[in-house]
């Protein structure tokens, strides 16, 4: 009986390995042999099957560490972040030379408007004064672009990380960080507009405190 | 009432050189024309001590000094904390506004403002909203 089982148990490893091809033959022995050395007397059929199981199992995580070791990370943190931080970073430069560019004439047309009175002055005046209100939105996509860079970051550690536990055994950097200091989880950059407080918001809840 | 002393020293802190640029130009629409200019708390901090200014208005999100650091800084010199101090920055939450209230913010103003609501809270602040 013992036999028969040993005998199936062999075919069905053989049908995994051929299953599996890339995965590690000997690290699957291994496991049996390893198994097999805290167990005494005969197996029953039940206890062969069981091995099998083990075996197929201890395939299946092989063949899985096989596949994320033959991932190339690599391209992930030394070519696709960089490349999407610099695009980041550039659309940050170009804006601020265009903002730039926009408020050195809105200066001018201010200069204009000092050299003018009544209603001319004033339209002209009214006018810059939303292009100067309306110049902010670099600031503000500069802070949301930051945030996005950190989140590119923070997935290229975890990239790393789960690599370095499942993959080929490099070291990664724990992807969690913690202990944050008390200040750095208030700095948290523009709230999404759906969910963000307003200015009428922020007036209200300062008068909660008078 | 009074008028506001449009004439006094006003500090503007921020680290985008834009956004001191906006401000002081809204500042200056607004009359205020004698603004000095820092781009981080420590900064800021060194100008109040050397100068004489009537009023503050700064960003929150600085290296290596917060604008809440500063906040805190300026409140705990005794020759600095009756300075009224606006903060102005993106950071909009109940958390933020209350811990800016906590170190003795005079007002608050969320990014992105207008010219309306800035020249508000400067008279308010200066006592006369």
């Amino acid at each position: 009986m013992a036999e028969q089982d040993g005998g199936r148990l062999t075919e069905r490893l053989a049908a995994i390995r051929a299953r599996h091809p890339g995965a590690e033959p000997e690290m699957v022995a291994d496991v049996v042999h390893a198994v097999l050395a805290t167990m005494s007397g005969d197996l029953s059929a039940q206890e062969t099957s069981l091995l099998a199981e083990v075996a197929a199992l201890g395939l299946t995580i092989a063949c899985a560490k096989a596949e994320i070791a033959a991932l190339r990370f690599d391209d992930i943190t030394d070519s696709h972040i960089p490349f999407a931080t610099d695009e980041l970073d550039a659309i940050v430069e170009h804006t601020a030379t265009a903002t730039n560019a926009i408020l050195t004439c809105c200066e001018m047309l201010d200069d204009v408007a000092g050299g003018l009175s009544g209603e001319p002055a004033a339209k002209l005046r009214d006018a810059t004064t939303r292009i100067y209100e309306a110049c902010s939105f670099q600031d503000i996509t500069g802070q949301r672009i930051t945030k996005v860079i950190a989140t590119l970051k923070t997935i290229e550690a975890k990239v790393a990380y789960i690599v370095a536990t499942f993959g080929n055994g490099a070291t990664g950097e724990d992807a969690e960080r913690t202990g944050e200091a008390s200040e750095a989880a208030l700095l948290n950059g523009p709230q999404h507009p759906a969910v963000a407080m307003d200015q009428s918001d922020i007036d209200r809840l300062l008068a909660s405190f008078e | 009432m009074m008028p506001i002393d449009k004439a006094m020293n006003v500090l503007i802190v921020d680290d985008y050189k834009t956004m001191l640029r906006i401000i002081r130009n809204l500042l200056k629409q607004i009359e205020f024309n004698n603004v000095a200019e820092a781009s981080d708390g420590a900064e800021a901090l060194t100008k109040l001590r050397g100068g004489n200014f009537g009023l503050v208005i700064s960003d929150w999100n600085m290296v290596p000094m917060t604008g809440l650091q500063l906040l805190q800084e300026v409140r705990a010199d005794a020759n600095l904390k009756s300075t009224p101090f606006i903060m102005i920055t993106a950071e909009s939450k109940v958390e933020n506004v209350v811990a800016a209230k906590q170190a003795g913010v005079s007002n608050y103003i969320v990014k992105p403002f207008n010219a309306e609501t800035l020249r508000d809270k400067i008279e308010k602040v200066l006592g006369h909203g």
